[in-house]
């Protein structure tokens, strides 16, 4: 994507290009339509030549169990006895990166453009300035960001912004069979998730609703969720996410004025020297050791201020 | 000026210097990923992933060598009673009247106090940055003591490097200072004047 289409970026203290208004695009994921095939994740895996190792089965139809450097997004099942109507419900997210509208990868993140914002509301990691310190990691209010073993870089879902920058919807959108991924402007996304809701809504799911948290601003990947009152029975979706408050302290106000008080303590010191002066020792006046003071008999000591 | 009292064992200097020379190389690439306005220091260290990956090494070895030298002047800084009168006297010290102050031994109240809080500083930049250093503890901890951690590091770092611009700048300000931890002598003036008691109790020996 063009350069003055980064809005944002990391750990730069001056404005980003702002003048170009392209809308802002998002995926939405249908979790009454997905099926959990997985289609997504193979697709994700091919666009983006990734090839993760083959793991273990843990128990679950997590496959693989977790995200990782090389896997972006993975489908999460969770079981859930409704105890309105006794029903068993499988409830399966696709998850990986919100692409969240306040980003706290990009918050956190200490080397200048390692992470940006695009205009279309993007979030993407530019691994060529990424240092792996995992600060991205800490400050994701979703924990998503994943360092790889073998080049210590942080990755995750870039939501194929190669794609989208030449007119593509995501692999995932493209691949997926039942149509739960739809890929738009986020306001048709918006009011297709709108008549989603009332579509459940008529089925019995009354507390169906977008998932799309202002607590970070609101994100370009958002959920159809049956029970958006609920968000944690899909696999721990946090139900209020924000920026954590440490990561706030940690990055924001108090760092400035950190600076501001070393500086001061600097100056402090520079005019204490001017005002004052050094703490000298006047070695003339040192009595030296207190023994007894010799003097030669011939010498006669004359002091014109002793009186006599 | 006749330098004739060993203030410091060349052990003891060297120590030193190396915890200060280690404090400027995990300073800087520290402060090169405090704030974006001194990213630029990574380039002293071959760029932002080598400040990465070397300031938690510079860290610990700070670290170990500090500890050996706490462990040295430890005796030496036990506040009594006459130092909390000397700390309510702030005006005093900052406008040179040291007649005016009480007995100072080794160490001045101001010395004992910045010990304390380098140890205190020390303890919390290496546990925290334990909890931080992702390439080989990142598994271990959950998010909510790393973000603690991350905050705890920033601010002991930050209470660390302003003590030491205020040791530096008292090594400037009290003139002997510097040459009694190069050279490890100070002259019995320096010492009768800044180290009253201490200047006793080397004479009763």
């Amino acid at each position: 994507m063009a350069t003055q289409d980064i809005i944002a970026r990391s750990a730069t203290t001056t404005p980003m290009p702002q003048v170009r208004q392209p809308g802002e695009v998002a995926k939405l994921i249908d979790t009454s339509k997905c099926i959990g095939c997985k289609a997504c994740q193979v697709a994700c895996s091919e666009w983006n030549e990734l090839r993760d190792e083959v793991g273990s089965n843990a128990g679950t139809y997590d496959n693989p169990n977790d995200l990782s450097a090389e896997s972006w997004t993975l489908m999460r099942f969770a079981e859930y006895e409704n105890p309105d109507s006794g029903n068993l419900e499988w409830l399966i997210r696709k998850d990986g990166c919100m692409h969240c509208a306040e980003p706290g990868c990009l918050a956190a993140c200490p080397s200048p453009g390692a992470i940006v914002k695009y205009a279309n509301g993007i979030v993407d990691f530019n691994q060529d300035k990424c240092i792996g310190c995992g600060y991205c990691i800490t400050g994701c209010p979703f924990d998503i960001p994943r360092i790889s073993q073998k080049d210590k870089k942080a990755y995750k879902c870039t939501l194929c912004s190669d794609r989208v920058a030449v007119g593509l919807e995501p692999a995932c959108v493209k691949t997926c069979p039942t149509g739960a991924i739809v890929f738009g402007s986020k306001e048709d996304m918006q009011v297709h998730a709108a008549e989603r809701i009332v579509d459940l809504k008529e089925r019995g799911f009354a507390n169906a609703g977008l998932y799309d948290p202002d607590g970070v601003g609101g994100t370009h990947v958002m959920y159809v969720l049956h029970h958006a009152d609920q968000p944690s029975l899909y696999a721990g979706l946090p139900d209020a996410p924000a920026i954590s408050p440490l990561v706030s302290l940690w990055k924001g106000v108090a760092k400035p004025l950190a600076l501001l008080a070393m500086g001061a303590t600097v100056l402090a010191g520079f005019f204490h020297y001017v005002r004052v002066g050094p703490n000298r020792v006047d070695e003339e006046e040192d009595p030296g050791e207190p023994t007894v003071h010799t003097v030669d008999p011939s010498v006669h000591v004359v002091d014109p201020n002793k009186q006599p | 000026m006749k330098h004739e009292i060993q203030r410091y064992t060349p052990s003891e200097r060297s120590n030193h210097w190396a915890v200060a020379i280690l404090f400027f190389l995990a300073g800087l690439s520290g402060l090169a990923l405090f704030h974006p306005a001194l990213f630029w220091l990574s380039s002293l260290f071959g760029g932002g992933v080598w400040t990465r990956i070397l300031h938690p090494l510079l860290g610990v070895a700070m670290f170990v060598l500090f500890l050996i030298m706490a462990i040295r002047f430890a005796g030496h800084n036990r506040l009594n009673a006459n130092d909390r009168q000397w700390l309510g006297q702030m005006g005093d010290v900052l406008n040179n009247r040291e007649e005016r102050l009480p007995e100072v031994g080794r160490y001045n109240a101001g010395q004992k106090l910045l010990f304390w809080v380098l140890v205190l500083c020390m303890l919390v930049l290496l546990a925290s940055g334990i909890v931080i250093w992702r390439e080989y503890f990142g598994q271990l901890f959950g998010v909510g003591l790393i973000r603690l951690a991350a905050v705890a590091h920033a601010l002991a770092a930050f209470v660390l490097v302003t003590s030491i611009i205020v040791h530096i700048y008292a090594a400037i300000w009290v003139k002997g200072s510097v040459d009694a931890m190069l050279t490890g002598k100070v002259s019995r003036a320096w010492a009768r004047k800044h180290h009253p008691g201490w200047f006793k109790e080397i004479g009763r020996k």
